[in-house]
């Protein structure tokens, strides 16, 4: 399996192809459901985020909390659909990657080729497994929010399939 | 003969019930992906079912969620009419889900209000059936319920005068729409008759059967073997992936019902399905 180095770029998109299975080696943020609210919410009302997205890649997860001693609790993707209202606004803020579990709208699908972006699948219910790939987790934004918090993820040959670019 | 349980008792089962559930995969159904693991020919659904029969190992060895999503807690109580139970009952399991949840390092996924939605950081409340039965034993049933696979359930009243067929096809076309959502290879509770409620409570319920065990009326065990025929054939797959392991069973509980309904309920559990039970 090929190493896929994060941040991405349209240059490194350009080289990967649909139904590919690859690891991904570096910096990614953590978001799911109320933390995607909270940045369009944001980005609506005209102000600054507290993360930039340009050149990201969000991995759609809630981690079990860490026991001590441990980077990251189970990590597996969620439903990536249930981030569809969301989607399109942060691609025009430069999102270039998702990571997550499941289906996307057509809507979502055209707007990930149009702005050059991808969308890895990696496998739902492999919590466990997928924990021992983050090698550093650290909240840096919306803490209020605990397990939907976003959290800056340092990732070493995680394993994702590529699902629509 | 009557009997007295404490109500500590009870908190400490539920605790370890939950804590078991959230990190050891039920036997029958690491079998039952061991067994797809054989029978599947694509390369990626092996890929696929090799890491979540990996997954399961690492869960029970480091005492890890096997999911992170820990679900909401439910739990289903049958009390002998002959047992005196010392202290409140519903407070007791109620304890028993607070202190596996911090215990076990589980993730808190229960919001105050479903449209406030603050979270109420102890994963309380849980969802309790009770029942009282005869005798004077306690049987205590949990389950860990993630909402990836409950989101994508289903209830339909059907005419009592539709075909058997017409069951059969939402049922496929239920599993088909949730495609990979629900994580793959999916168990399929389904309860058949009763009312609305009744009939999404007992489908709930079939999700405790051991994996492989056909219902006990041959009508019902033939349309859960054609379903899962059926299903198999969607290419769905482990994970989404594609492959001939779409579900790992079907499960049917069934109840009288109404002259005038046929409710069918479609509970699909995800391939973390997660329960225990125990009698005390």
């Amino acid at each position: 399996m090929r190493r896929i180095f994060l941040p991405l770029t349209k240059d490194i998109i350009k080289t990967i192809k649909p139904g590919e299975q690859v690891l991904l080696n570096g910096a990614l943020l953590t978001a799911r459901d109320a933390a995607h609210k909270r940045l369009i919410d944001t980005l609506k009302s005209g102000k600054k985020i507290p993360v930039s997205l340009k050149g990201e890649t969000i991995y759609y997860t809630g981690p079990t909390p860490a026991r001590i001693g441990e980077v990251i609790g189970s990590c597996g993707p969620t439903t990536s659909a249930r981030m569809d209202p969301f989607t399109l606004l942060l691609l025009k803020h430069g999102l270039l990657g998702m990571i997550g579990k499941g289906e996307r709208s057509k809507e979502v699908r055209l707007a990930i080729k149009k702005h050059g972006a991808v969308y890895f699948i990696t496998i739902g219910g492999a919590g466990a497994y997928l924990s021992e790939k983050v090698k550093s987790a650290e909240a840096i934004a919306y803490k209020d929010l605990g397990p939907e918090a976003i959290y800056r993820l340092i990732v070493e040959d995680f394993p994702a399939i590529i699902d629509i670019l | 003969m009557t009997r007295t349980v404490d109500s500590k008792l009870i908190t400490d089962i539920v605790k370890d019930l939950f804590i078991k559930a959230n990190t050891s995969l039920r036997p029958d159904i690491l079998a039952g992906l061991k067994n797809a693991r054989k029978n599947e020919t694509k390369e990626k659904a092996r890929y696929a079912l090799d890491v979540i029969i990996k997954n399961a190992f690492i869960a029970k060895k480091k005492m890890l969620a096997i999911c992170q999503d820990t679900g909401m807690a439910v739990i289903y109580l049958r009390v002998g009419q002959s047992v005196t139970i010392k202290g409140g009952l519903k407070k007791a399991v109620s304890k028993g889900v607070e202190l596996a949840y911090k215990k076990g390092y589980f993730r808190h996924s229960v919001v105050n209000d479903p449209l406030i939605r603050k979270n109420t950081n102890t994963n309380l409340p849980p969802i309790i059936y009770t029942d009282i039965v005869h005798g004077n034993k306690i049987r205590i049933k949990v389950m860990v319920k993630g909402f990836g696979c409950e989101n994508v359930s289903k209830i339909r009243m059907f005419r009592p005068t539709d075909p058997v067929s017409n069951i059969e096809g939402f049922i496929v076309d239920t599993v088909k729409d949730a495609g990979s959502r629900p994580c793959p290879p999916v168990y399929i509770g389904i309860g058949i008759g009763g009312t609305l409620d009744k009939a999404v409570s007992i489908s709930k319920e079939a999700i405790f059967r051991p994996l492989g065990k056909n219902s006990k009326d041959k009508h019902i065990a033939r349309l859960e073997k054609s379903i899962l025929k059926k299903v198999n054939k969607l290419n769905i797959g482990p994970a989404g992936v594609g492959g001939n392991t779409t579900a790992l069973g079907v499960s049917i509980l069934t109840y009288p019902t109404h002259i005038a309904g046929l409710p069918v309920a479609v509970n699909i559990s995800c391939h973390a399905t997660r329960t225990v039970e125990v009698t005390i």
